[in-house]
Parts: C-alpha cells; structure tokens; sequence
C-alpha cells in the first residue's frame, strides 16, 4: 500500500480535468474493487479521485424505450429499480447473483464495468503477471488455474473478467457512456472490454482520462424469456466458474430472437454471433441449445485445473437456454437448478 | 429452584458481544499506543541478505523498524520457545530470531509506527534481499520421502494376512487437503509495560500458555508478566500455541518502552497453523456374513521442516469396531511450511473421514446397509486397550439419528432417488472423539449479599465456557444465574490449561463442584456456630446450597439461610480455590461419540451439490446447556459440510505459497450451502467418567459429517470421490 491524495471532483469536468493532469491518478467511487487493489500493492494511485458525489445516480427512460442508467447508481438499486425489475429481468438477476449484499450496495453501475479482472497472480505481487508488470510471464498458465479462463486467451494472460452484470449487458446490447477531453461518445459493451492479447495490462478501451458517465440500455429487454445461471464452487458469494446469461424471443417453439453470453470464462463477457445465428429461426429444444454451446465454445482451451469448464459451459448454456425458453428463469434465492 | 444445569440458559455475554461491550485482544486502547505492522517473507526458503529500512524509516510517523539485527534481546535456547503444546520433537520457530527463511509469510520486519495506516505503507517500502534456497510444499510429490513414527495403537494379529484372505474387502486412498482455520477474529496483541509490568492483550486459547512462553522468551519473571483474553473471536485450535504477533508486540513494547499492538491481516494468518493435508490408505477386510477381520488405517500428513507435529488420524476403528486383526501407522512428510497445528477435532476429522467412507464402500461390497454394517461390527470394547466404556450409547445414536433422518425408507442402489433434476443421495457416518479432562482449578468468592465470582484462567473461545460456569456455579452454590459472575481469559485467575480437545466443560465444571463443596463446608460451619442451628451435626455432604439456603438434605426444613450464616459469623466474603484432578482410572475408555446422517441433491448434468438434510445424534454425557450445546454441535456440522465440499488451501508449489489467502477464495459454507440441521443429544448418564458426567462437545460436532456427505455423494450419483473437497468436476466427467 502507498499513500494517496484524496480529492473531489466538483463535476463531470471537472473529474476529467483533474484525472487527465495526473496520470497516476484514479478515480473512486464505490471502491469495492481499487481498494482490494491497492491493499494487496496491486494498484498504486497517487491520488483518488472521488467521483461519488456526482450527480450520475438516475434511471431514467429514453426517447426510444430503453433506459439510461447513471454510472454511480449503485448495484443494488439498479436491481431493484421498478424500471429493471419489470423490463430488464435479466439485469436485475445478474446483479443479485454477484458479490454480496454489503458490496452491491457500495458498488456502482460504473465501477462494475472498470472492476480488474480475476486470477490468483494477479492479486499477489509476488508472483509475475504480465497484467501487473507487463513482460514478467505469466504464472497462471502453469499455475492454480482453476479460476482462470477458457476462451479468448493469449500466451500473456489467461485471466477473467468478474463481473455478472456485465455478462447480462453484454446480452442487452448495452451501450456505454463516456465523456474525456475530446468530449462525450459511446462504446457499445462488446467493445468496452478486450482480450488480453499481448497488452493483458489494458482491460478496457475506455481511456485512462475518460470516465463513464451512463450505461444506456436499448428497448428490447427479453422480460419474458431470459435466464441468468451461474455456476460457482459454493452456492452464493462466490465468483463464477461458468455464468450464462440468455435472453429469447419465440413464436412459439421457434426462436425468433436469441442472445447468449458467458462469464467467468474469458478475459470479456463472451459472445459469439455466429452461435446465435444458429439458435435464430430454430426449435427451442435442446439438440438447438446444444448447436449454439458448440459454435460459442470454439477454440475454447483448457490449463490443466480449468479443463472441465469447457463441458461444465456447454451444459450450462443448453441448461439456461432451456431455462429461457421455457420462462423458468433461473431462482437467485432458491440454489436448485431448474 | 429449577435447576441450570441442564437447562437451554441463553449466553450470559451475549449481550456484551453483540452491543461491543465485549473487547478482543486488538481492541484495548492506551494513550500512546504504537501500532506495528508484519512484513512477511513471499519466499518458502532461504537467508535474509540485505533488509534496507530507510524508505520505510523516512515515512512521517514511523518510529522503527524491528529485524533481526536490531531487535531487543529473546532467548537463544528452544527450550524457551516451547510452549504448553508445543510438539515434543523438534525446534520450535522463533519469530524475527535470524536471517533464516523457513516458510512462506514468516515474519522478517516489524514496522511500528503512530497509526496503522503508516506503518502499513512503510511496510511496503521495506527492502529485503533473499537468497532462496530450492523449497518442497507438496505432500504428493515428496510422499516417497515420508518416514514413519510411532503410533498409540499396537497392532494386533495378522492384519496383511487376514486382509489376503477375506471374502470381502475394500481398499482405497483417501485424501484430504491442507485446510486453515480461519477464525474471524483477525489474531492481534496489545503489549504494554506499565511500572515493571508487562500486560499483554493476546488472542489466545490459553493465557498462562501464553505467559509461561513470554516469561521463557523474554527472560521475565512471571510475576512481571500478565496475559489477557477475556474474549475470542474464534480459534479452532489456531490460539492453543502463541502466535507469532504476540511476540512482535512484545518486541515493539520492549524496544521503544511503548505500548505496542500488533495486528496480522487475513492473508499473514495463512502463515500460522493449518490443519495438515494428509493421505489416509484404509483396508478392510470383511466375512461373508459382514464381521471385519481386518483394519488397517496409515496416515500421512504434514509436519514443517523443524518440528514433528502429529495427531492420531488411524486409532478411531478401534473405537469403533471389532476386528480380530488391525494394524496402524502413521508418517510425516516434512516441508518448507509452518509447523501443522490442531484444527477442530485434530487427526479425527480426517481420520475418521477415511475409515467411514471406507466403512459405506465395505457396506455396498457386501450388499449390506451402512448402518447394519456398523452393528454387526459394533465394538462395546476398546479394541486397541480392550477396555470398557464409561458409556458408550452409539447404538442408540444410529437409532435416535436413522429414525429422525427416515433412514429406513432409502433406495440402497445408487442413482435411484430423485427429485426431478437431481439425484438424491442419503448417506451416514459414525463419529467418535475422546473425553478428555485436564486438571483446573477454580476459585469462588462468595460475599455476604449473596453474589459469588467464579474465576479460573480458562478462556472462552465462543464456545459458552462463561455461561455453563456460571450456570453450573448457581446450581452449586444455590444462587440465582444473575448473581455468579465468571472471570476468565487472565493468567492471574487460579490455573488451567489451554482450551482445546474439548476438555474444557468437564475440567472447570467439576473444579466448581469441588470449590462450590468447600464453600459449603465453610458456610456450613458458620450456620452451625449460630444459636439453636437446625443444621447442628450435619457433614458437608449431608445438605446443599438451595435457593440461598444451606439445607439438610435429609430434611428440607432444617435449613440457615446463607446471608444469615455468614452475617452471624462475621463473614464479608468466603474464598475457596480447588483443583480438579483427573482420575487416574484406566480401567475404563473414555469418549463421545456419534452418528451422522445427510442427504444431498445433485444436479444430474452440472454436478451442484445442495447438502439439504443433515441429522446428527450424539451420546456426550451430561449436556450442560442444550442452547449453546446445540450452536456448538451445528457449527460443526457446517464445518463438516465446509471440509466435505468447500475447504482446500490451494499452494503454488513453484513459489511455496497458499494462493487464496483470503475469505473470498478460501471457501467455507455460507447461508445459501446449509439448510436443515437437527442435532440430537442422546441420554447417556455416566457417573464413571467424571462426578458431573461431563464428556465435552468441542470436538465431536465435526468428525464423520465429511464422510456421511461423500457417501450421500456417492449415493445419489454411483461416483465416488475420496479426494475432498467433493467440487462439482471430481463428481461430473465434463467432456
């Protein structure tokens, strides 16, 4: 841990300005994440930004039916704002599937996107990781890596992104807000987050002197056929092995619309356009489900520990699927799997 | 007067600890306090080169950096450092003594400063060169070079030959991970001298443990040196040895002639004790008509590199079950990690995790039902001393327990009960632990108005010692609960040992019996001094202390009130101090035992295990308190159920280090991974074991519910898994 400087910023502009004159600065809101980080010497910001005052906590509707969610609303009335529970079910669900109560309710929309990404190495600053030093290899590959990711992997970096909500907005197509010193623009959210590649060390394509202002989410919210399962090694408070997120649209048994995204297995919210492809114009069954776990399962790769979520994934899509289908969304309270 | 004991009496410091009134050992605030902060070593082995201090010196309101080249004067001799339960074999480590790596996270700087926070981010500005030297930390791999010590139970017959030659027999290994305890209580110390006398504030399981060790270390003469821990916030084993912070405190406090606490983190407590992973390899051999004719149990588990730590993993069959051949072994694996410590029910867990799997593969071997099986073999002897028990109402816990689970309506094919998706499973377990007693003694001081004060240095570590004191001191002394007030957790209350292998209730409790009869000996000459006494003629045990009376017992009408008796003899007070001794019988075995019975749900394609039943009848004697009794026994059940499906320290063997330290990766079951839980408290009266039939409960609530959770595993999905924790991949093959 290293001292910091702690200040406010009086405004959107005023946070921009501040955090573009001091590149070792960090913003903070609910700190559910940077101060982890700091803790274990993993983030060394000079100075803190409070970003938390900033008049960004509203959900409000868009001219074009959806809703636009202010990046400090924190987790936990994003699920259960009446806006989310009744049109965005899906979101509601991801969210009170991650963390706990005590970090919903600190964390907020916005945090949640920029929160670092999972691997035992990464948090432990005695061991080499190319995403804390960049060039020093990467000990989970051959290490504990049971946590680790699946797909979208490179030679430098194997590790996952946390969060659940993201793996539902990833599915809602949702888009993000920013604002830097060139001004406001969008990132749609299959792009906000990369893969590792060959910078691990770069989680996101917001850039350091830009800040979220508003997660907007379109119209469509998949409020009658969706599901949100999760699969982890205890029943709640635990990261994801595997997560599913799945959203439908049917004309009877045939699927006219589908969306699916994993977490907990790939360094983003992981979707494949191709699988969803195959699941449009289908029969809602499971030889259907099964043809889409395939196709956004390619190139999937196992490290040893992490073999199994390769299968472990394929069940859970065809499972949540089925569970949309059917409008039987997964329980968050009830641990059974429907 | 109704009596306490016996009775469901809610915790007398409940309330403290809920309101926060209740201070732990890091809470205890001196003006010109010095806070100190560890700097652990990230490698497993090796020398200290160079520590350069100054970054850390030039942080504004750092005071000092203690290492090992400049810290106040400790003892050079291991003698000093061996504590109370100090392993006999070996050197016992010494915290900040020299420039030697001997595990990963050991202590090699101290860093005090005015605030925590400070000497927090000077600690990281610490730097610290190494030389590393090639380190082992896994147990599998270096098995080879385990050596065997020697074990309490002899072997018997021809264990190998009667195994070769039975008609049923079941052979496996089973594995259970290095686990850690995990208290939430973070371990801290308070050190403060104070005119010649040092105070010490100490998480601890045992103070005068603690007291004793510092006297040794620090060459202080024991009256100069006090130790406190009025409350725990856990310790599971994990407070019987003083931990290294206490230490440190000491060192800050002698240094700079300040105050000094020493807080660790989550993550620095994964550098004290674990429970140590082990390999247990069980073979039995059984008749055709299911009697065993062989048992035998080798254990192999964990010690550091400089000390032997063990536990007795591989007797418990002989507890348990008759067999005309048993053999039983136990060896170590020394590696470059901190000495193995006790952990809840110590070589039991484990060991009786292997045998009861064992047990349920021999029972589907011989096609013959788990609990049958466990009959036919039923043991009224101690097959190891064959000796007879105090009491042993086992068969009345496979009934009690099978009767509340419905044990008699299971499916004995594996896969053939379900619940929609899920397969369901029913599987049980036997459990067994000693009832042990240690001497302890107790001091009553009884005063005029009628309250007395019930002191020993005990220390409750959460488990209710305050309450059935206080509970049983009220029957004793014929005073309402409200007026007894227990003292604990100080090394300058009466003696007593560490609180640790359940034998706590049994030792201080029947110290109360002895003391609360002196005092009523004395009260009892005080009555008779008072003109025309109704109690002339009477012997101590002739009446009893009843609602504020001494009162014959022969007839409740002859009778002194208390008060009056000490009034009338000038007596503010009355003060008494007796010992426990144990008996010395050996004529008979002494243990608790039980029966586990769980039912699981899994999912039939993703493996999630619900654990949704678990029934859990146990034979304990006397139950003091059937309230805290009852939380004692279900917390270990859900630790079992932690053990069974969740708890696995996980190493980086490359680095030699544990890779989730912390409560976020390190899992232990939460709300949503328990539901319903019976506990049952089988009647067994036993005058033998101790006068008030005590046998301790500390133990027991965790030994075999592993074992009943894999065999409900493995009933629900014909998988078995021997290697915990049961996680959803060892249960699916996922293709």
């Amino acid at each position: 841990m290293i001292p910091f400087q702690y200040t406010r910023a009086s405004d959107v502009a005023d946070a921009i300005k501040q955090i573009a004159a001091d590149p070792s600065a960090k913003f903070i809101a609910g700190g559910t994440n940077l101060l982890d980080l700091i803790k274990y010497d993993v983030a060394t910001p000079t100075r803190l930004i409070d970003i938390s005052r900033l008049p960004l906590g509203n959900v409000e509707e868009t001219a074009n039916g959806g809703v636009l969610i202010g990046a400090l609303v924190p987790n936990t009335d994003l699920a259960y704002h009446p806006l989310i529970e009744a049109r965005y079910p899906l979101l509601s669900r991801s969210i009170l599937a991650g963390a706990s109560q005590q970090l919903r309710n600190m964390a907020s929309t916005g945090g949640n996107l920029v929160q670092r990404t999972r691997c035992f190495y990464f948090y432990d600053a005695t061991t080499p990781c190319n995403k804390r030093e960049p060039g020093s290899g990467c000990s989970a590959i051959d290490g504990i890596n049971r946590i680790n990711a699946i797909l979208g992997t490179s030679q430098s970096c194997i590790a996952t992104h946390p969060s659940d909500m993201c793996v539902a907005l990833a599915v809602l197509e949702a888009i993000v807000h920013v604002t830097g010193p060139a001004g406001a623009r969008t990132i749609a959210l299959a792009d906000f987050h990369r893969l590792p590649d060959n910078t691990p060390q770069i989680d996101t394509n917001l850039e350091p002197d830009e800040i979220i202002t508003a997660i907007e989410l379109p119209a469509k919210g998949f409020s009658t056929n969706y599901s949100y399962l999760k699969i982890r090694d205890r029943l709640s408070y635990a990261f994801a092995l595997v997560s599913v997120a799945a959203a439908l649209e049917l004309d009877g048994d045939t699927i006219k619309e589908a969306r699916v995204a994993l977490g907990g297995v790939a360094h983003k919210p992981w979707r494949s356009p191709a699988a969803e492809v195959v699941l449009r114009g289908q029969r809602a069954d499971a030889s259907t489900f099964a043809n889409a776990a395939d196709i956004l399962l390619r190139g999937a790769r196992g490290f040893g520990h992490n073999d199994f979520k390769i299968g472990l994934a394929r069940r859970a899509i065809v499972r949540t699927l089925s569970q949309a289908a059917r409008g039987t969304p997964q329980s968050i309270s009830d641990k059974k799997i429907r | 007067m109704a009596s306490y004991i016996g009775s469901a009496t809610s915790r007398v410091d409940g309330r403290a600890k809920v309101t926060g009134e209740a201070k732990y050992a890091g809470e205890f605030n001196v003006s010109g306090l010095v806070h100190g902060y560890v700097v652990d070593s990230p490698i497993p082995k090796g020398r200290i080169v160079r520590i350069d201090t100054s970054g850390a010196l030039g942080v504004a309101g750092v005071i000092d950096v203690l290492t090992h080249s400049n810290r106040p004067t400790m003892a050079d001799k291991d003698d000093a450092y061996k504590d109370e339960v100090a392993p006999e074999k070996g050197s016992p480590y010494r915290p900040l003594y020299d420039d030697r790596i001997q595990f990963t996270g050991q202590p090699v700087a101290l860093v005090l400063a005015e605030d925590w926070e400070t000497a927090r981010v000077a600690a990281s500005l610490v730097k610290i060169e190494y030389q590393k030297e090639p380190h082992v930390t896994d147990l599998q791999a270096e098995r080879a070079r385990a050596y065997a010590i020697d074990v309490p139970e002899k072997p018997r017959g021809d264990a190998e030959k009667a195994f070769a030659s039975a008609a049923i027999s079941h052979a496996a290994e089973y594995s259970i991970p290095t686990e850690h305890h995990n208290p939430m209580e973070l371990f801290a110390s308070t050190a403060i001298w104070e005119n010649g006398q040092l105070t010490v504030y100490d998480k601890t399981q045992g103070v005068q443990n603690v007291q004793q060790y510092l006297c040794k270390v620090f060459k202080l003469q024991p009256n100069a040196v006090r130790v406190m821990s009025p409350y725990m916030g856990g310790g599971f084993g994990a407070g019987l040895r003083p931990q290294y912070q206490v230490v440190l405190a000491v060192l800050g406090a002698n240094a700079l002639k300040r105050p000094v606490r020493v807080v660790l983190t989550r993550a620095q407590m994964y550098a004290l004790g674990y429970r140590p992973a082990s390999i247990e390899r069980l073979a039995l051999g059984a008749s055709s008509d299911g009697l065993l004719e062989s048992m035998q149990h080798e254990a192999i588990a964990v010690t550091s590199q400089f000390e032997e730590f063990a536990r007795n993993d591989t007797g418990w069959g002989n507890l348990l079950y008759k067999s005309p051949n048993a053999k039983f072994g136990h060896k170590l694996v020394k590696l470059d990690l901190p000495t193995s410590s006790d952990m809840r029910a110590p070589g039991a867990a484990t060991g009786v995790y292997a045998l009861e799997c064992a047990m349920d593969e021999l029972a589907i071997a011989l096609k013959t039902d788990p609990v049958q099986l466990r009959l036919q073999c039923y043991s009224d002897r101690h097959q190891g001393e064959d000796l007879p028990y105090t009491s042993k109402q086992l068969r009345e816990c496979y009934r009690q327990g099978a009767e509340a689970f419905g044990w008699d309506k299971r499916n004995a094919e594996p896969r053939s009960m379900r619940d929609g998706s899920e397969l369901v499973g029913w599987g049980m377990a036997s459990g067994v632990w000693e009832a042990l007693q240690v001497p302890a003694t107790v001091r009553i001081v009884l005063t005029a108005n009628g309250h007395a004060e019930v002191a020993t240095a005990a220390s409750d570590i959460g488990t209710g010692t305050y309450t059935i004191m206080a509970q049983v001191a009220a029957d004793m002394l014929g005073l309402p609960i409200d007026n007894i007030s227990v003292k604990l957790g100080d090394s300058t209350l009466p003696q007593c040992p560490v609180e640790g292998g359940s034998w706590i209730a049994s030792s201080v409790c029947n110290a109360i019996a002895n003391t609360a009869r002196a005092v009523r000996g004395d009260l009892l000459e005080l009555a008779k001094a008072t003109k025309d006494s109704p109690l002339a003629g009477a012997g101590v045990d002739d009446v009893a202390l009843i609602d504020g009376k001494i009162v014959s017992k022969q007839d409740a009408g002859r009778a002194v009130p208390i008060a009056s008796a000490m009034q009338s003899g000038k007596a503010e007070r009355i003060t008494r101090e007796e010992i426990n001794q144990p008996s010395e019988d050996k004529s008979h075995a002494r243990n608790v035992h039980s029966a586990i019975f769980a039912e699981v749900k899994v999912d039939e394609e993703i493996g999630i295990i619900r654990v949704m039943r678990v029934v859990k009848a146990v034979a304990a004697g006397r139950i003091l308190n059937p309230k805290t009794a009852h939380s004692q026994v279900m917390g270990g059940v859900v630790w079992g159920i932690g053990m069974a499906l969740h708890e696995e320290t996980l190493y980086d063997h490359r680095f030699g280090r544990v890779m989730n330290a912390n409560i976020a990766e390190y899992h232990v079951p939460v709300n949503a991974d328990i539901h319903d839980i019976k506990v049952i408290f089988v009647d067994e009266p036993d005058e033998m074991v101790n006068p008030l039939g005590i046998k301790g409960l500390g133990e027991i609530g965790i030994v075999g519910v592993a074992a009943a959770i894999a065999n409900a595993v493995y009933h629900a999905t014909g998988k078995r898994v021997r290697d915990l924790p049961i996680t959803l991949d060892k249960v699916i093959e996922f293709v």
